[in-house]
């Protein structure tokens, strides 16, 4: 391993270093608040490799990975995210009496599976990242032990996702079978020189959507999605909504862009009932559930859904579309669970409608919050989520992808109905007498938190355009 | 640098009056009542001073937002922005008056809502940037949703639902058609921009013109509202507070008409040339369908909402007539409908603080308990009815005139409309002022509040039908599209 690659993978070799400390710390002395600080120290100095790292890009470690700037803004946007969801989960796991100090070696695990994600361009690292992120998400899912329901959730995703797996691993050999080669560029040349796509690739690569669509929770592979999301721990909810997905997506980008997807008209055809599938049914059962972490579940693969519109359109704005979309999504998918953390109590969490009764009048701060958030994932203006809808609708008139962007639409008035179902719920009057879990007082590192959420939500939605050059820049690299 | 400050004044007063209530809500309705009145008199000032003669813009601003992608902060103010304004404040100020002492609860997130819809009504009429247009058209959704969704009557939050999907559903169609217009417009001249002037005239073909001019249309009609797309409107205009529907009835519909003027029509005149026939049929059948539903009616605010279907359907006849004569009765239609439909929802809110029931059944004979508040009433709804003297009277009589020289029989029908009106508006007399009443308590007639929002509008609506040439001029500043 030569000097360069070593600084280039610099803040996925300290985040891993930093697991290994931390279970000789746990080792040395079980103590929650020193986990919990030495982790997020290794997330910062994680961050702070990204800077050295940017020397060297565009820089290959052949054959496996590849460190430009569409991995490298990845790797921030994945160890924010981490941070945030860390930051938000001192309290939650606090107050719940299991041992709490071995989720802070799996948190950073599952974060480095989705790093490897991120920088990889080989089948084999991309099945080694979706392995360490799914074995690490095994015991996270599965970590309030106590709960019933937490246990179910956690078999369940063990179950499908070994399944999803052994699907992913047989198309990659189908797909090696024909053309030799593992390495995405590889894929691409070769196909390129048949000039078409025989039909063992073509099942390969259906068998690997299988295996990618499970993680993403596109349908048809989405039923795990509610189940695990109301089984899981709040703050692996929210990893499972943003990271999980958000690296397995940006593996699907790279890899449809270096096989050049859009020439093979069977691929597109196979994404796009995916996509129209996702919104529609991810909106449509949204439409009656009582329970915000199953809304959310099922209004995640609606923004897959979305997500893969811009990914069909085919044009470059397409994929700065989604970069931004996933910056946009992983604020806001990270704020409404922050927000049910905050307002979980140790008996129970909150997640059925009826605790957000009345919300407003009783924590307005926290209700301002939550609806900012709500507003961004249905697209309202002056939140990020607004502008990321319309970079996607932009990147879709672009493409003339007349019809997803009318199925686009009409699902985006279907999301609009269950998320203002939610924000009139806290809107009302709260009922007189009722028995709330909800707590009296609110923890204030997760509320500074939140704040520090709210403001970037709307000052990307205010001034996109810093974040917008970045990402047309990194684009143009990769295209 | 004014018109940013138009738009600003009531976003700071908005949370500054949230602020303020924590401390004191008389503190909170000062705040507003104080930024709509400095925006008023600014609007007035401009009104009173702007040169009779010269360019039709007034003020131009613009910067930079996102240049990414074309887009800017770009506005400015022409003949029907600055009439739009004035109405805007004016009614905006008689919002915060009239919940004065209706509005108890929440004092200062009420505000908060209340100027946000202001500013976001102020941004649509100053816009010349079609991405801020569709911005500031989606930020006026949601401070009225909560406007209606909690200060509402019984009905409030399917009102404020329904409400909600209609015009966004016709909002994302226009941003289609936004989108679309920009890359076509990129594709043909090499420029990528949101910018309204650049997009005049921009080549394509007629076919996709009219596609796109649907878009456009769909997201006005719903906000107008025209048959079919009105259902919304009795329900959130009958569930919302006072303030709510004055603001709703007198602005929000003004804004689909604002933008048939200011965008369907300059950005696809041969499109619109081509829909005219059947849009000017659309609106006649919402002039006489509107008011025969609204005589139907037995729920006050449920009949006036009706009236303001039957209305707008003027307007639409009238914009799509294409001669300066139907355009100013348009302009005068949309000032005089605010006002007088504005007023007529003032009184029946005053009515229902005093006997508790928008039921017109249960109400008769109360001009011998409230004679004041009676022959207010009398005077808007002579108005409504379109009594010579009186704006309305002006506004559907140019109408009328522009259109017959556009469509005959279109008029002829929408002259029929009003005798419809006639006979809704003598009802609403008839029933709640006139004919018996059992009641044998006295009620308080207008206080000295109310009195002051009454004569106000007393006043503009006469003004409005006796000296209308100020507005007459004034709207001639803008760009017609005439055939």
């Amino acid at each position: 391993m030569s000097f360069a690659d070593f600084i280039s993978l610099g803040p996925l070799i300290t985040l891993f270093t930093a697991v290994v400390i931390s279970m000789l710390l746990i080792a040395i002395r079980r103590n929650h608040r020193i986990t919990y600080a030495f982790s997020l120290l290794a997330y910062l100095m994680a961050l702070t490799a990204i800077i050295p790292a940017m020397l060297y890009i565009p820089h290959t470690v052949p054959p496996l990975l590849v460190v430009d700037e569409f991995s490298l803004f990845n790797t921030g946007l994945v160890l924010t995210s981490g941070f945030i969801i860390l930051l938000l989960s001192y309290n939650y796991f606090e107050e719940r009496e299991e041992r709490k100090e071995e989720y802070y070696l799996l948190l950073p695990l599952a974060t480095t599976g989705a790093l490897v994600l991120v920088v990889s361009r080989h089948f084999m690292s991309l099945f080694l990242g979706l392995e360490i992120l799914s074995i690490s998400l095994y015991g996270l899912i599965a970590y309030l032990r106590a709960r019933e329901r937490s246990d179910e959730a956690g078999i369940k995703y063990l179950i499908l996702a070994a399944l999803s797996s052994a699907f992913l691993l047989f198309g990659m050999a189908l797909v090696y079978a024909f053309t030799g080669h593992m390495d995405f560029p590889g894929i691409g040349a070769a196909l390129r020189q048949a000039g078409y796509i025989p039909v063992t690739v073509l099942a390969g690569f259906g068998m690997m959507l299988i295996g990618i669509g499970f993680k993403l929770g596109v349908v048809p592979f989405h039923m795990w999605a509610p189940d695990i999301y109301e089984g899981a721990p709040l703050p692996v909810s929210a990893f499972i909504a943003t990271i999980s997905k958000g690296g397995m997506l940006v593996v699907l980008i790279r890899f449809y862009v270096d096989i050049h997807g859009n020439d093979y008209s069977m691929i597109w055809w196979m994404l796009a009932i995916v996509a129209v599938a996702s919104m529609f049914v991810g909106n449509w059962l949204a439409l009656t559930q009582q329970n915000i972490k199953r809304i959310l579940a099922y209004s995640s693969i609606a923004h897959m859904g979305y997500i893969l519109v811009a990914f069909l359109s085919g044009v470059q704005t397409g994929l700065e579309a989604i970069s931004f979309y996933l910056v946009a999504y992983f604020i806001t998918s990270i704020g409404a669970f922050g927000v049910l953390i905050v307002m979980s109590s140790s008996v129970q969490d909150a997640e059925t409608l009826d605790d957000y009764r009345g919300m407003f009048w009783r924590y307005p701060w926290v209700a301002t919050v939550f609806t900012a958030m709500l507003l961004s994932l249905a697209g309202i203006p002056l939140t990020a989520g607004f502008i990321g809808k319309f970079y996607i609708v932009m990147a879709g008139v672009n493409g003339h992808m007349w019809f997803l962007l009318f199925m686009l639409v009409i699902n985006s008035v279907i999301g609009l109905y269950y998320y203002i179902r939610i924000i009139a719920m806290m809107f009302k009057t709260p009922a007189t007498g009722e028995v709330t879990y909800i707590k009296p007082s609110l923890p204030v590192a997760g509320n500074i938190t939140l704040m520090l959420l709210t403001l970037i939500l709307i000052g990307l939605g205010v001034y996109p355009t810093a974040m917008m050059q970045l990402i047309q820049q990194m684009m143009k690299m990769i295209v | 640098m004014i018109l940013l400050l138009l738009i600003t004044i009531p976003l700071a007063g908005g949370l500054l009056s949230w602020i303020a209530a924590a401390r004191n809500t008389l503190w909170s309705r000062y705040i507003a009542l104080a930024c709509l009145l400095t925006d008023l008199a600014i609007a007035g000032q401009i009104w009173a001073t702007h040169p009779a003669s010269g360019g039709r813009w007034l003020y131009q601003y613009k910067v930079d937002w996102v240049p990414h992608f074309g887009i800017s902060l770009n506005l400015a103010m022409d003949g029907l922005s600055l009439l739009m304004l004035v109405l805007t404040f004016f009614l905006g100020a008689l919002a915060v008056l009239i919940s004065w002492k209706e509005i108890n609860q929440r004092v200062g997130f009420f505000h908060f809502n209340l100027l946000f819809v202001l500013a976001g009504i102020t941004g649509v009429f100053l816009t010349m940037d079609l991405f801020l247009f569709y911005f500031f058209w989606e930020m006026m959704l949601i401070p009225m949703y909560f406007l209606i969704g909690i200060w509402g009557h019984e009905h409030r939050e399917y009102a404020a639902n329904k409400f909600f999907l209609f015009t966004q559903a016709g909002g994302l169609l226009m941003l289609l058609a936004i989108l679309a217009l920009y890359f076509i417009h990129g594709a043909n001249t090499g420029v990528y921009t949101y910018d309204y002037f650049s997009l005049l005239h921009t080549p394509m073909q007629q076919e996709t013109a009219r596609w796109l001019m649907l878009g456009f249309l769909i997201a006005f009609l719903v906000k107008l509202p025209a048959v079919p797309f009105h259902t919304w409107l009795p329900d959130a205009h009958t569930e919302a507070p006072t303030a709510g529907s004055v603001i709703l009835a007198g602005l929000l519909l003004k804004t689909g008409a604002y933008g048939i003027l200011r965008l369907v029509l300059p950005l696809f005149p041969e499109a619109s040339v081509y829909f005219a026939p059947w849009i000017m049929f659309l609106g006649v059948l919402g002039i006489i369908y509107g008011g025969m539903l609204a005589y139907a009616q037995t729920d006050l605010k449920r009949l006036i909402a009706y009236t303001s279907v039957s209305h707008m359907g003027f307007v639409l006849v009238g914009a799509f007539s294409f001669n300066v004569l139907a355009y100013e009765g348009v302009v005068m239609q949309m000032i005089a409908h605010g006002i007088s439909t504005g007023a007529l929802f003032i009184i029946a809110g005053a009515l229902y603080e005093r006997i508790h029931t928008r039921n017109i059944q249960e109400m008769g004979g109360l001009w011998s308990k409230m004679p004041v508040m009676g022959s207010a009433a009398m005077i808007f709804v002579m108005a409504s009815l379109g009594l010579p003297g009186l704006g309305n009277f002006v506004a559907e009589f140019l109408i009328l005139l522009g259109s017959w020289q556009a469509n005959r029989w279109i008029t002829i029908f929408a002259a029929i409309g009003l005798v419809v009106a006639t006979a809704y508006s003598l009802r609403i007399m008839q029933k709640v002022f006139f004919g018996p009443g059992d009641r044998q308590y006295a009620l308080p007639d207008l206080n000295k509040r109310e009195l002051v929002i009454i004569v106000a509008l007393v006043m503009a609506i006469l003004l409005l039908g006796l000296h209308p040439q100020p507005v007459l001029n004034t709207s001639q500043k803008t760009d017609y599209v005439v055939r």
